[in-house]
């Protein structure tokens, strides 16, 4: 089936090469990285975490949130998911290897990433996250890859394959939540040792990945002459509506509890955020937008016509996945660092190789997801479906 | 054969570049390694008890493994003595033991290290002993 | 890795192959006939210090600039501690905080400026119940059985997981090679390399060679030391005569670090 990737028009190629050189830049400036330490980054002894792991934890909730497309298709049969599928499936492979990229880049002694098998620690949430993830990227592999394969041919897929579809779906929410896990279990974060941290991952990343996946759709449909479907779409933009609010409810319920129980080292991390803190405010134009961003993704998914109308359903699709991007994965991570155990803030703000590298492994993702998508697309070309746009009646 | 022209030119690439250690060493001069361990350290010590902690042959064998296991006993369980096979004692150090006598750490284990081609990350950590640049440079 | 006994070897060889890598490549490393020969190869020194659990004493009335100068001061030096002035990538063992910082959780209006400013010495606190042990993803950070929380550099893969962990900022990184940074090294301690994650180490080099900490030399009798689970021992006759606090123990990480008022 990669023969597929391999014919494609001009502007898929010129798209892939403009991809290559972003990830060339990322390279390069990475081996800067390799040689000087971490000390070209804006990290620093206070606010130890960057932007590397926050992209990491937004990219876990991407390729979580596939469960939002294989859930209601395999457990529920709903068949206006039946063509989509893939395309859900097909976004947690480069997300989690993109997750997997960011965790390598920022390690500071990157060539000892395999003590982490050498000496297994059970005890640290760290050592679960590894499983997690690998588990749940060969899971995706495995069903994607057959399932497409299947409908190449077009047969139904191998009996076989169901207890892996079932186990992938479990699995789904699993890795986000161990994910929370890494930050919710640590003391003295006051920003980050909640409860409610795992179930906003969760309705975060079942927000932000549906929004992504509508622009996908679109952008598929545009490109090739394989069509998601306008219903499909649809059902993809009100889960994301609804898990953007639910994301805004449970954030709220963090404010509440902070300030109505009035006990203040729970405010200060959103104090700085929101309106600065003893002078320093690097965050908070960060924050005004990410919140402008949540107010426009509300107010057009919510609205029946605006939810409709494709031209704002993109804007809206749009602000809801770059509003969960801001929150989680920029001001979740520093904001939980400031102030520090000393009570004094030092902030944060990436530099410029840092920039590039981020941008060097996104690139990555979509180089993959470019090829990935191209192969569905390439395959669900051909394949007829019935009048109703559900079936598929011949290859 | 389909695209056999395809075929023979991707293989002749790939047995160049499997080659590429042998080629590239074509016309160089071999260097054999030549440890030395005759420190004004070791020199100064009766002929008797010009002795490594284990066995010369042991030693150049095992010194690696060895090196791991005492950097265990130290940091993970702070055990710092080391019981020989003959039943002497030695405090395990990598600077304040081996490096006291092997002084020449340029001669006594670059000189191997480089030959074969590995770089053991010690001294990124580890300090070396001052070499005697000097009497290096008049000989 | 000495007191590997055969079963977990073969647990840490079952879980590498089953994730398919290094498989051999441990069994290597472990080695095969190192494992039986073990115990008796490596002893302690007679006269290293022994506890169950390694505990401090400060007594802030004592501290004074000097002794404060005295314990970094020998501290940074006989462990090769970088001085680095940019205090985003600074790299501290010991160090002087304000009584406000060290202890943000008393702040209050109405303290004096005395108390509030009243300087204070900040260390890793030895926690009973270590968050950075936790975490750490390979045991680079770990509890010795004496209590001290070690670290060991040579494994130490710098995820800094242990710094997000750490309640007390007691955790340094090194973002860049500190070698440039020390001046006046000492020849029988190593550096670190740039990307591995250090702190206070109880001075356990030390301790095993049958000497107190330096910090507690170099004190003037302002920092005192000893086994805490010693009913016997000094630092428990000070602490069952005087009022003694330890940095966020509400978070229930049980620092082993008092501080005298």
């Amino acid at each position: 089936m990669l023969e597929l990737a391999l014919k494609g028009s001009p502007r898929y190629w010129g798209w892939l090469f403009f991809l290559a050189i972003l990830i060339g830049a990322g390279v390069i400036t990475y081996l800067y990285q390799f040689q000087i330490g971490l000390g070209i980054t804006g990290m620093s002894r206070d606010v130890s975490w960057g932007l590397y792991i926050g992209q990491f934890t937004f990219l876990v909730g991407v390729a979580a949130s596939a469960v939002t497309i294989v859930l209601p298709y395999y457990l529920h049969n709903y068949k206006k998911y039946g063509r989509i599928a893939i395309i859900g499936e097909f976004l947690a492979i480069p997300a989690i290897l993109m997750c997997m990229l960011f965790i390598f880049v920022d390690l500071g002694q990157p060539m000892r990433v395999l003590n982490v098998l050498l000496h297994p620690t059970p005890n640290s949430v760290m050592f679960y996250d590894m499983i997690v993830l690998s588990g749940y990227l060969i899971l995706n592999i495995l069903c994607g890859w057959v399932i497409l394969m299947s409908e190449k041919k077009g047969a139904p897929p191998p009996r076989w394959i169901k207890p892996f579809l079932y186990i992938a779906i479990c699995w789904a929410p699993s890795i986000h939540i161990v994910t929370a896990f890494l930050y919710q279990g640590l003391p003295g974060r006051d920003y980050w040792m909640t409860a409610i941290m795992a179930a906003k991952f969760l309705s975060s990343a079942f927000a932000s990945g549906p929004s992504l996946l509508v622009i996908l759709c679109m952008l598929i449909r545009k490109f090739t002459n394989f069509d998601p479907g306008k219903e499909a779409i649809q059902t993809l933009a009100k889960t994301a509506a609804y898990f953007l609010l639910v994301t805004i409810a449970f954030y709220l319920f963090e404010v509440f509890t902070a300030f109505y129980s009035g006990i203040t080292s729970h405010q200060y991390s959103i104090i700085y955020l929101f309106k600065g803190l003893e002078g320093y405010s690097k965050l908070v134009p960060v924050m005004s937008i990410c919140v402008l961003l949540a107010a426009i993704g509300v107010l057009i998914l919510v609205t029946p016509p605006l939810r409709k109308w494709e031209v704002t359903l993109a804007i809206g699709a749009a602000s809801t996945f770059l509003c969960m991007w801001l929150e989680k994965g920029i001001t979740l991570v520093v904001g939980g660092f400031i102030p520090n155990a000393f009570d004094r803030v030092f902030e944060y703000w990436p530099t410029l190789p840092e920039t590039i590298i981020t941008i060097g492994v996104w690139s990555f993702g979509f180089f993959v997801l470019t090829i990935l998508y191209k192969i569905a697309s390439s395959v669900k070309e051909k394949a007829i479906f019935d009048k109703y746009g559900e079936k598929q009646i011949k290859a | 054969m389909y695209d056999g022209g395809k075929i023979i030119f991707g293989l002749i690439i790939f047995i160049a570049l499997v080659t590429l250690p042998f080629t590239l060493s074509i016309g160089k001069e071999y260097i054999k390694a030549n440890p030395k361990i005759d420190t004004p350290e070791i020199m100064k010590l009766p002929e008797a008890e010009r002795k490594c902690v284990e066995s010369k042959d042991f030693m150049r064998k095992e010194h690696m493994k060895m090196l791991i296991e005492w950097r265990d006993a130290v940091v993970r369980d702070g055990k710092t003595l080391y019981v020989n096979s003959q039943g002497k004692t030695f405090n395990m150090s990598l600077q304040n033991t081996c490096m006291q006598c092997h002084s020449n750490k340029s001669k006594f284990c670059d000189e191997c290290h480089n030959y074969v081609k590995v770089k053991p990350y010690c001294w990124d950590c580890h300090i070396e002993p001052k070499e005697n640049i000097k009497k290096e440079a008049a000989l | 890795m000495s007191n590997i006994n055969r079963r977990e070897f073969l647990k840490i060889l079952g879980i590498g192959t089953f994730m398919g890598l290094g498989g051999w490549s441990m069994f290597e490393v472990v080695g095969k006939g190192e494992i039986e020969a073990f115990a008796e190869k490596y002893k302690k020194v007679p006269e290293a210090l022994q506890a169950k659990r390694w505990a401090m004493v400060i007594d802030l009335k004592k501290l004074d600039q000097k002794i404060i100068h005295d314990c970094t001061e020998v501290c940074h030096r006989i462990h090769n501690v970088p001085k680095i002035l940019n205090p985003k990538e600074e790299i501290k063992w010991i160090w002087e905080e304000k009584f406000k910082n060290a202890f943000p959780e008393m702040k209050d209006d109405y303290m004096s400026p005395e108390i509030k400013n009243m300087p204070v010495l900040v260390l890793c606190n030895h926690c009973e119940n270590p968050p950075c042990v936790r975490v750490c993803p390979t045991k680079a950070t770990f509890k010795r059985k004496d209590g001290i929380v070690m670290m060991d550099m040579h494994r130490c893969i710098g995820c800094r997981f242990c710094m997000a962990g750490c309640p007390y900022g007691a955790r340094s990184f090194n973002w860049k090679d500190p070698r440039q940074y020390i001046k006046n090294e000492n020849p029988e301690f190593p550096f670190r390399m740039r990307g591995v994650v250090e702190k206070c180490t109880f001075c356990y080099e030390r301790i095993d060679r049958g000497l107190p900490p330096a910090c507690v030399e170099a004190s003037n009798g302002a920092i005192m030391y000893g086994d805490i689970t010693d009913p016997n021992s000094e630092i428990r006759k000070i602490l069952s005569s005087n009022f003694a606090i330890r940095r966020k123990a509400k978070l229930g990480t049980k620092p082993s670090v008092y501080y005298l008022l």
